[in-house]
């Protein structure tokens, strides 16, 4: 019933021309009968047999096209890593609010900006990339955004220049966006031999309930190296499913770490093609959830080419009856010979109603490669927690501890250390004491 | 100091120890020998407070307090302390932080303020040279990917840093060579001090010519079965535990004291 909300939003949308260059119409006309067609997914449906959608779908959203919104620089403070000299951009419910944002220093030739600013320019690399990565074949929500998205972040590192500094896109959500539903759109196109590190966060302000359905394309040309950390810290309430679809070019590094702890219900997609030999991927990611929280990730690794190596590390923790899902996947081509791959699942139960799926799948359809993967569901280790307790800690302070250390290594991949900093210390916070005694 | 008085106690249905009793005062040193199995380690669990074991009988007083109604983080608070037979890892949790946590935990049990770093970094410096252990070693995490022997000397040096009153050493030394067994001897023998006490429990007399008790206890079946002066070790070296083994019939408890 909400698709027609959907589609009467588009309808609206569609007549609106300043929002929508001649080229995208059509794009945007594809993806909403697309999504017409099929509708939301259900768990009948390869890829969310575990996850429901139909709490997003029987939901009535109002548009958040038009932006609006009540955040001030201090409700950003627990956001932004304690950067000052990072380029940040802030979208509030989903649009650019230029009061918020700052762009530091940037290397000459070097663009960030919001998509809508870069759209109306007439920006040639968005026309060229915008939805090239994430297209049709990409489900309901993806086409749901490409129908839909007014805004988002736009960055473009040309060859051979390093960006030091990280870039920020902060998408805070606040009261003024509840019930409102948001698909921002963000491409970053790193060109040959190019080097940037975005981090991308979904965050709210209060605890309203919305829903967020951002969709990033990420370019890596031959060489370039992306390091892509995104952090789904959104309200409580809220329904989050973001797809981003990278495209790696011959040695090029894309670097991805995924941190979600927020949203009553969250999907977090992410995709690579690794399509130029030598090419390497690390997807790494931690999900923390208790109460009634629903947390999937669901990664997909294309070894198109030979000589690529991809490897990832998910963790997660579960609290009392959340339930988290994990589907890794990794497919190798007939061409990808000597592809080296390895996947690991590692869930930490810490209470009797937590529940985990996880599947990782391997296809390959070529014979010469190199590729593991495992999955593993256990509970805090009685003998560890009586090891910290009989050196004077508290069992609350013991289970605490194990589970931050638990979660720790792999946090603790990651490359730029106000990030690491923060989640760690995000790690370490998210269950003090929440957990019930007596668990394990 | 601890009296216990027939304590049974088990995993699981299953009896383990079946009427243990032991004295042990302050300034003394015991040790309790006894072939595999006999029950040496779950009496040194039971009296940290492991969980996983129930006491279905008998009493254990520390400091004239029920030592058995304490969660293990308070047996730790009021000054005991379990060198464990095998030291958990714990990946993720490096050893400095470890140790100060603990630290820190025993102060604030007794209403003092958390250390100040630097004074603590003087104090595990000191207590790291003791146990002949390199500082590098505090960056690692707790026993991960320690040799058995770097375990054991954590075992001690965590013993050396805490300052316990009454220390339980659960086999520190096997699987030691002869010089790591004279650290940790060392290690033990510069903590004594006339208001603490030390239960040494080992397989082996090796260990007693280092750390020389006060008494020495059998435990085989889980029970006591004889108890003596320091030439007990010596005997048993000799004879091996057959002669006692065989000799405690079976349903009468050891006695021992
Ligand atoms: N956690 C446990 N689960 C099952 N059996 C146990 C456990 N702990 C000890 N036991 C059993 O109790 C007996 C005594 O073991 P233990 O106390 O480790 O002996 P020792 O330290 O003297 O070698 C053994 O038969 C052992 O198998
Ligand atoms: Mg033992």
């Amino acid at each position: 019933m909400t698709v027609h909300g959907f589609l009467d939003d588009f309808s609206k949308f569609a007549a609106d021309h300043g929002r929508n260059p001649e080229w995208l119409l059509p794009v945007r006309r594809a993806a909403i009968e697309r999504f017409g067609e099929r509708g939301f997914p259900t768990t009948r449906d390869e890829d969310w047999h575990f996850t429901s959608a139909a709490r997003i779908a029987d939901a009535e959203f109002v548009s958040l096209a038009a932006g609006g919104g009540d955040v001030r620089a201090a409700d950003l403070e627990p956001f932004t890593f304690g950067a000052t000299d990072w380029t940040q951009l802030v979208f509030v419910n989903g649009r650019y609010t230029p009061e918020l944002s700052a762009v530091g220093a940037l290397p000459a030739g070097v663009r960030v900006a919001s998509l809508a600013d870069a759209l109306r320019e007439g920006v040639p690399a968005v026309r060229e990339r915008l939805t090239s990565l994430a297209a049709l074949d990409h489900g309901a929500f993806v086409a749901l955004n490409t129908a839909l998205f007014v805004d988002g972040g736009f960055v473009h590192v040309p060859a051979n220049v390093v960006v030091e500094r990280p870039i920020h896109l902060l998408f805070v959500a606040d009261a003024d966006g509840a019930s409102g539903a948001a698909h921002p759109r963000t491409l970053i196109i790193a060109d040959r031999h190019a080097r940037a590190t975005i981090v991308e966060s979904y965050v709210a302000v209060g605890d309203p309930m919305y829903f967020m359905n951002p969709v990033t394309e990420v370019v890596l040309a031959d060489g370039a190296h992306v390091t892509h950390l995104r952090v789904q810290r959104e309200s409580e309430r809220a329904y989050h499913v973001g797809t981003t679809q990278a495209h790696q070019g011959r040695d090029s590094k894309y670097s991805s770490f995924s941190f979600a702890t927020g949203a009553a219900l969250s999907r977090t997609n992410i995709y690579t093609v690794l399509a130029g030999p030598g090419g390497e991927v690390t997807l790494n990611g931690l999900y923390m959830a208790d109460g009634t929280q629903h947390v999937d990730h669901q990664t997909r690794i294309e070894h198109v080419a030979p000589n690529c190596t991809s490897h990832e590390v998910y963790k997660g923790v579960l609290d009392d009856a959340a339930h988290g899902v994990f589907n890794g996947k990794v497919y190798v081509h007939p061409e990808a010979q000597k592809t080296d791959g390895k996947q690991t699942n590692n869930n930490l139960l810490l209470s009797p109603d937590a529940h985990i799926d996880t599947k990782p799948q391997l296809e390959i359809f070529a014979d010469d490669v190199k590729c593991t993967h495992g999955a593993t569901v256990g509970q805090l280790d009685e003998n560890a927690l009586f090891y910290l307790r009989s050196r004077g800690l508290g069992a609350d302070d013991a289970k605490t501890l194990l589970t931050y250390a638990f979660a720790a290594d792999v946090v603790q991949r990651i490359d730029e250390p106000a990030v690491r900093d923060a989640l760690e210390t995000l790690a370490r916070e998210r269950f003090v004491g929440a957990m019930p005694a007596g668990v394990g | 100091m601890l009296e216990i008085i027939d304590l049974h106690a088990g995993i699981a249905d299953r009896e383990i120890l079946k009427g243990i009793s032991l004295t042990v005062r302050a300034g003394e040193v015991h040790a309790i020998m006894g072939p595999n199995g006999s029950g040496k380690s779950t009496l040194a669990q039971v009296l940290a407070g492991h969980p996983a074991y129930e006491v279905t009988g008998g009493s254990a007083t520390y400091d004239g307090e029920d030592l058995l109604a304490l969660p293990p983080e308070e047996r730790a608070q009021k000054g005991i302390f379990l060198a464990f037979q095998y030291p958990v890892e714990i990946p993720g949790v490096t050893n400095a932080y470890f140790l100060r946590a603990a630290y820190n935990e025993i102060r604030k049990s007794k209403g003092l303020d958390e250390i100040d770093p630097m004074d603590f970094a003087d104090l595990v410096e000191e207590r790291l040279r003791l146990v002949d252990m390199d500082r590098e070693m505090l960056q690692r995490a707790v026993n991960a990917g320690f040799s058995g022997g770097e375990k054991k000397r954590n075992e001690i040096l965590q013993m050396a840093v805490l300052g316990p009153r009454l220390a339980i050493l659960d086999e520190t030394d096997s699987g030691l060579d002869i010089d790591a067994l004279r650290v940790v001897a060392h290690g033990v023998n510069s903590l004594r001090r006339p208001d603490n006490a030390t239960i040494v429990v080992t397989h082996y007399q090796r260990l007693l010519n280092y750390i020389v008790p006060d008494r020495v206890h059998v435990l085989a079946g889980g029970r006591i079965v004889k108890s003596g002066g320091k030439d007990l070790a010596l005997e048993l070296e000799a004879r091996g535990y057959d002669w006692l083994v065989e000799a405690a019939p079976a349903g009468v408890a050891g006695a021992a004291v």
